[in-house]
């Protein structure tokens, strides 16, 4: 089932959310026709070199992709089919923001070929909601959450935890409502400063930080025991899903398959190329019309890069990663025997799979497996 | 050259920051010596470390001309001296090269240990004292009460003590009135053959090496063949002079003349402060007795914190050296450090002094380990050997006996704050020797184990007393101990570079400290660290260092992969500079952290 990923990434959002670190961009206004002759081109540019494997999954991608004018959405998919194929279940995801405006236009995205929705929620409490600066409020945002339902065959939303002063209950309790609402798919992630944000410089200044990694990791542990009881158990660190419900797309990233990313700043793996667009909309736009596509490099990939992408990815899964999909040399054998000593890996012969101690510390857990 | 009954030669000495350096700058000043414009603070503190910390390292001598109140004109050598006690070995060349001293005393802190050291070197070399009550400007001054001070601690008449103030100028004039009617001019035979005492020499970038020399007899000349009597070595005097404090060439030195020749040498430690320099053709039946030989009192290792730097720090390390011959070294390998060397100072600041000017001049990263001092170890095979460094330490079995370095501490300190003082000594395996009350202060004298001392006694001291109490001291000698070798464990194995000797009954507080502080200093790891002080197999202090609970990246998607590698790299590397102990990774600075002397 092996199919073809396809991302297209729409860089333009109303206001610029605080803890965002994402290609997005604020325009006051947006040449719609353009951006989608653009669009179309660089799918093309693709398309031709990878041609040949149908698309299992296209995933829009921002940015808020809801802002698209649903035309610009139909036509991307109707040249996305022309190029490539669709596999028959294919999954065609859009990010969406819940407000009203966006909201109104489900039906017409839903028309035009999206069948699973990623709703960013992100907080069920009005003041964690303007704390993350962003335009809606639970009561528009739950509204959206209605309509998604109703239109989407699928429908996720996200929610950010560990939030400045949040407690285990409070997170609970907003989790366990949240779990209430009935969709397959949840991605539940911790607040993280990422640098070149506005909450990175007030974290500069002391006037906020991360949860303190002890409390960031009771939180997390509760997390994974809420999802599990409510029957969407985690399958990637952050994203949770009833069995069946996972993200396709997603996967294919953290199974390390290929996938051809277009619009400004995408990435993809095409083979062993790493091909990067560019990041600016304005340079992107210039790029496609002068050469026809939106590349700005294709690197090649050593096999010792590809390996530990393929590990620092497929660990994020709860499936682990199959030992024979990559050279047995990258491995530091040593250290796997330790840390399955200390149970933060399982004792499997076949696959590496972290456990969710192991889950929690990924980051330094790979620096100690990965051969250097 | 000048009539010997119209000089002077007279050191500054006082106790640390009672003005010795700033008084220089008015006589300086005063006498003409500089002019407004040239004139900075402190003039003589010349090197970025003295400047910086407002402290003399370095002895300074300048000439002044100074036309008295009898209408004469005199040449005064003044020679400015260190006041910490590191720095003694300083004071006690310049008193040999001079017949008397200005005693300055600070108006509000009063008379304080070094005061009192130096005090009586000056009195070992006969000297006429000229006592000096600065610092009058204070508000805090008690010049009255510090005059009796000084005639009852001292002993010495204190109804002509000048009073004054380095930083007003009030009393200058009348201290340079008292160095010419009260300090007797030198004697010395100009047609004796040529005797005089080398009794400084540095490296000058533009002069090469430049000897400070005392004439005794004779006359030193240009064009000289001169002989070092104890070195043994020739050489050929191609320039003479004396600084004003600017360099200024002159014909000759005579009978009791301070100055500076050059003559071709290449390195510093070409020269032996405290030797004889006569003329080849004419040499003098007897050396003089020359200087008493320093020696390292405090050994640490200082390692590069990248081992690639090794080459660099030999190399800087002997180019101090060849500049400051005060500190000895010697090569060391450690298995946590790598390779670097093992160094004796003569006290605490005097290794941190050098050990910044190798970090600032040389431009290196540096790894101190934590100070120690010199054992005589008996083994059971009757040989023995000197222990400067813990990591070498021999087989317990094979010692028969440890013997450690003792002192004789001076202190001086306000009645207010003897309690703590006694106590603090008394922790640290002190003996009680003398305690005498002197108006409001105590005058304490202990024996105390030098180890007790390096670890971070002075620090203590200052901070219990609040900086009014002052310390000096002497070694008295080595003597037998119960000492033994604590070695401490990360993860079940040993760290060299953090083993150290102890004395037994303070080993198993020193090594919860250790370990305390070890566990905040090493990052948490994936699984559980046990860190441990031990003595032999035994342990004696333990610590845990919990496992990492959390760290890992919420997001990754397609996007993202190549920015999370370089992450990974990054975080491999950072790994990768750390030092392994059974598989636990040790930041350099948690090294440098625990080793910091005087943080307990
Ligand atoms: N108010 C006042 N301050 C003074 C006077 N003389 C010196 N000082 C200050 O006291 C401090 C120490 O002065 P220094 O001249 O460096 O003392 P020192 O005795 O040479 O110190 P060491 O060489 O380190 O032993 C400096 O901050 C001076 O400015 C004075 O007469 N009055
Ligand atoms: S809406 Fe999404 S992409 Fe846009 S700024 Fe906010 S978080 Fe970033
Ligand atoms: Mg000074």
């Amino acid at each position: 089932m092996a199919g073809l990923a396809l991302y297209i990434h729409w860089p333009f959002c109303v206001s610029k959310c605080p803890y965002c670190d994402f290609n997005s961009h604020v325009r006051d206004s947006v040449d719609q026709d353009m951006w989608r002759a653009a669009l179309i081109a660089d799918m093309a540019h693709d398309a031709a070199l990878t041609g040949g494997t149908p698309l299992s999954s296209i995933f829009f991608g921002g940015g808020t992709p809801s802002l698209m004018p649903p035309e610009t959405v139909a036509a991307l998919i109707e040249a996305a089919e022309h190029h490539w194929g669709f596999a028959e279940d294919i999954e065609i995801t859009l990010e969406a923001n819940p407000s009203s405006v966006e909201s109104a236009r489900f039906a017409d995205l839903a028309g035009a070929g999206i069948n699973r929705v990623s709703l960013g929620l992100q907080s069920l409490d009005d003041e964690a909601l303007k704390f993350l600066g962003r335009a809606h409020d639970v009561r528009e945002g739950l509204a959206a959450l209605d309509i998604a339902q109703k239109v989407f065959a699928r429908t996720s939303f996200d929610l950010i935890y560990a939030l400045p002063g949040q407690s285990a209950d409070a997170w609970q309790t907003e989790l366990e409502r949240a779990l209430g609402f009935g969709t397959g798919h949840l991605s539940l992630y911790q607040l993280t400063i990422e640098p070149g944000t506005r909450f990175a410089t007030l974290a500069a200044r002391g006037e906020l930080g991360e949860a303190e990694p002890d409390h960031g990791a009771q939180l997390y542990e509760l997390t994974q025991a809420c999802t599990a009881t409510a029957g969407l158990p985690a399958y990637e660190i952050s994203n949770h899903a009833r069995p069946g419900e996972e993200s396709r797309h997603n996967l294919s990233y953290w199974r390390y398959q290929n996938y051809a990313g277009i619009g400004p700043g995408a990435h993809g793996r095409r083979g062993d190329l790493a091909t990067t667009r560019h990041k600016k909309p304005e340079n992107w736009l210039s790029a496609v019309d002068r050469n026809g596509h939106g590349l700005q490099s294709e690197d090649p990939l050593s096999a010792y890069d590809q390996g530990a992408e393929r590990l620092m990815m497929g660990l994020r899964l709860t499936e682990g990663v199959s030992r024979d999909r990559f050279p047995a040399a990258l491995l530091d054998r040593s250290a796997i025997e330790r840390l399955t000593a200390h149970g933060l890996l399982y004792p499997d012969t076949d696959r590496l799979v972290a456990t969710p101690q192991g889950l929690l510390v990924l980051n330094s857990l790979l620096a100690e497996i990965l051969v250097d | 050259m000048t009539e010997l009954s119209h000089i002077r030669n007279f050191s500054i000495i006082a106790h640390i920051d009672h003005g010795k350096s700033t008084l220089a700058d008015r006589l300086i000043q005063q006498t003409g010596g500089l002019t407004e414009r040239e004139m900075s603070e402190q003039v003589l503190d010349n090197m970025d470390i003295e400047k910086e910390r407002g402290i003399t390292i370095k002895a300074q001598t300048v000439r002044l001309n100074y036309t008295a109140r009898d209408g004469e004109t005199y040449e005064l050598s003044l020679m400015d001296t260190p006041g910490h006690v590191d720095f003694a070995y300083e004071v006690s060349r310049s008193l040999a090269a001079c017949e008397g001293a200005l005693l300055v005393v600070d108006a509000a802190q009063g008379v304080e240990a070094q005061t009192l050291a130096n005090v009586y070197q000056s009195i070992e070399h006969d000297h006429e004292i000229v006592p000096v009550i600065n610092k009058i400007d204070l508000p805090a001054a008690e010049p009255e009460q510090v005059r009796a001070e000084i005639e009852e601690v001292i002993g010495i008449p204190a109804d002509e003590a000048v009073l004054a103030s380095a930083k007003t100028g009030e009393g200058i004039e009348e201290i340079l009135e008292q160095i010419v009617q009260k300090i007797p001019p030198p004697t010395g035979d100009r047609d004796a053959p040529l005797k005089a005492m080398l009794v400084d020499s540095w490296y000058d970038p533009y002069l090469g090496v430049v000897i400070l020399v005392r004439v005794i007899d004779g006359v030193l000349k240009k064009g000289l063949n001169i002989k070092f009597m104890q070195n043994g070595t020739q050489h050929l005097v191609d320039r003479v002079g004396c600084m004003r404090p600017k360099i200024e060439q002159l014909e000759e030195l005579g009978p009791g003349e301070i100055g500076f020749i050059t003559a071709q040498i290449k390195e510093v430690a070409d020269t032996a402060v405290g030797d004889t320099i006569t003329t080849v053709k004419n040499p003098a039946p007897e050396a003089l007795p020359g200087y008493k030989e320093v020696q390292s009192v405090v050994f640490c290792g200082l390692f590069p914190v990248d081992a690639a730097d090794f080459d660099k720090l030999r190399e800087s390390i002997h180019k101090l050296r060849l500049n400051d011959a005060s500190f000895t070294f010697e090569m060391e390998s450690s298995a946590a450090l790598g390779q670097g060397f093992r160094a004796g100072f003569l006290g605490l600041l005097h290794l941190e002094i050098i050990q910044e000017r190798l970090t600032r001049e040389y431009d290196l990263d540096l790894i101190t380990t934590a100070p120690s001092v010199v054992y005589k170890l008996s083994m059971t095979d009757g040989t023995e050997m000197e222990l400067h460094n813990p990591a070498d330490m021999p087989d317990v079995v094979k010692i028969a006996k440890i013997e450690e370095p003792w002192i004789k501490a001076t202190v001086y300190v306000p009645d207010d704050y003897l309690g703590p003082i006694l106590k603090l000594c008394q922790d640290r395996r002190g003996i009680q020797k003398q305690l005498t009350y002197v108006g409001g202060r105590a005058q304490l004298v202990y024996e105390l184990p030098l180890n007790e001392v390096v670890f971070d006694f002075y620090d203590r001291l200052k901070s219990i007393s609040r900086g009014y109490a002052s310390f000096d001291y002497e070694a008295i000698g080595h003597r037998e101990g119960d000492l033994v070798k604590m070695n401490i464990l990360v993860n079940a194995e040993p760290v060299d570079a953090l083993s150290m000797i102890v004395h037994r009954a303070a080993a198993e507080t020193r090594g919860r400290h250790m370990c305390e502080r070890l566990k905040d200093l090493i990052p948490r790891h994936l699984f559980k660290i046990p860190v441990q002080a031990a003595i032999g197999g035994k342990v004696i202090a333990r610590e845990t260092i919990g496992a990492m609970r959390k760290d890992v990246t919420a997001k990754c998607y397609g996007g993202d992969i190549s920015r999370k590698k370089k992450l990974l790299e990054k975080q491999k590397k950072g790994k990768a500079k750390m030092r392994e102990y059974g598989n636990v990774s040790i930041p350099q600075e948690a090294f440098i952290a625990a080793l910091k002397m005087g943080e307990e």
